[in-house]
């Protein structure tokens, strides 16, 4: 598989742009799938791991062929998220009124996106219920969680694709793990 | 379970990282055995890994692929040009080279504005102008550069003016070529001519060893 891709971005490198297209297939659903789990909305997902592979085709001279090819694009793609995410914060006002709302403001909204009340948790359904708790993670914890579970890295991978010391990230996912504890022992019964 | 030692929790994780050494594995089973409270702390990290693992994969939505090749930029032609001189370098720098050596001989040509010709016996400076005086005659080749020459006598050579007129009396002989040059271009052939020749002459002169 490394042999294969490295062929093709050598053709990449070349001016081969339709080379491209054969690593885009590879490598889509695991790219569209951190993006949606970090970010947790599919219309924006796929925006980013678009100008994910977008930025991968332009900057693909100062890809190392001696290292892994799918580790270099997991750091583009979750830079991007984490862009993404840092970016979002500031972008309304929290007292704005939101459009066809009387008397609600974004603070209302947000209590609403970021913390259901119980019945509601109860209503979800599992994946939903999934997302949703994911979703409350602070990012740094949420990317190494996302990494870790949902795509299935080693340790060392994520370290290398977060850029951070092993002994940073291992803290990062006790940490992680020990908040969505918390979280769901507030609700007895969620398995 | 406050009474409990952080590091128990610290084991627990380096459990689920799957990291955990023999000792500390035994250390931590002979903990949980004796500790209700920890043991519902394992119990919780446990579900929460298998909770979250209980995510299902998620496929990126067709025509993803086709989206991503049309979004991608459009190659300029000087990213072409740019490739090329990444794949080239040594003709690149060759390019380099020669860029600069043509740079260097035009410049030469606005800094050489001083008068100057070549140095030959029988030969009569007035101001900025060389004179060949009548009945004299000049044996070998004479180059005058920003400045003029006025042949009344003979020159037994060539004459190459650079920069400047030649006047020529009735009287005047040249046995040789007579060149004015003027132009940037005519100086730079003329460079090119003299090292032309000068590499035919090397030649000539092997061959009658």
């Amino acid at each position: 598989m490394d042999a294969l891709i490295n062929k093709r971005i050598k053709q990449v490198l070349k001016g081969d742009k339709d080379a491209f297209a054969e690593i885009v297939d590879l490598y889509q659903h695991r790219l569209f799938q951190v993006c949606f789990r970090m970010l947790g909305n599919r219309h924006e997902a796929e925006d980013i791991a678009q100008e994910a592979f977008v930025r991968a085709f332009i900057n693909i001279h100062t890809y190392d062929q001696k290292r892994k090819f799918s580790t270099w694009l997991y750091r583009i793609a979750t830079n991007l998220c984490i862009d993404r995410i840092r970016k979002k914060k500031p972008d309304f006002y929290l007292d704005a009124e939101v459009k066809g709302t009387e008397g609600l403001d974004m603070y209302s909204q947000i209590a609403a996106a970021d913390e259901l009340p119980e019945e509601e948790i109860m209503k979800l359904e599992l994946q939903d219920r999934i997302q949703y708790e994911i979703s409350r993670l602070p990012d740094k914890y949420r990317s190494a969680i996302v990494l870790k579970y949902m795509e299935e890295l080693s340790l060392q991978e994520i370290s290398e694709i977060l850029e951070l010391p092993l002994g940073t990230v291992k803290t990062r996912i006790h940490r992680g793990r020990e908040f969505l504890r918390k979280q769901l022992s507030r609700q007895p019964n969620f398995l | 379970m406050n009474a409990c030692p952080e590091r128990i929790v610290h084991l627990m994780h380096e459990y689920l990282d799957g990291e955990i050494s023999r000792e500390h594995e035994l250390e931590l089973k002979s903990h949980l055995q004796s500790c209700v409270d920890c043991q519902a702390h394992m119990h919780e990290l446990s579900d929460v890994v298998a909770f979250v693992k209980g995510a299902a994969h998620v496929e990126a939505p067709t025509n993803f692929s086709q989206n991503v090749m049309a979004r991608l930029p459009k190659e300029k032609s000087h990213a072409g040009v740019s490739r090329w001189l990444r794949h080239h370098p040594i003709l690149t720098a060759a390019a380099l080279f020669f860029l600069f050596m043509s740079s260097a001989l035009f410049s030469n040509f606005h800094e050489e504005q001083q008068f100057s010709f070549t140095k030959q016996e029988n030969v009569v400076v007035e101001g900025e102008t060389v004179i060949i005086p009548e009945g004299q005659v000049v044996k070998g080749n004479l180059v005058v550069r920003n400045g003029d020459v006025r042949i009344d006598g003979e020159l037994d050579g060539n004459l190459t003016v650079i920069n400047g007129s030649k006047y020529m009396a009735s009287t005047a002989v040249i046995t040789g070529k007579t060149e004015e040059i003027n132009e940037v271009f005519d100086w730079l052939w003329f460079h090119i001519k003299d090292g032309a020749k000068e590499v035919v002459s090397f030649f000539e002169k092997e061959e009658t060893k």
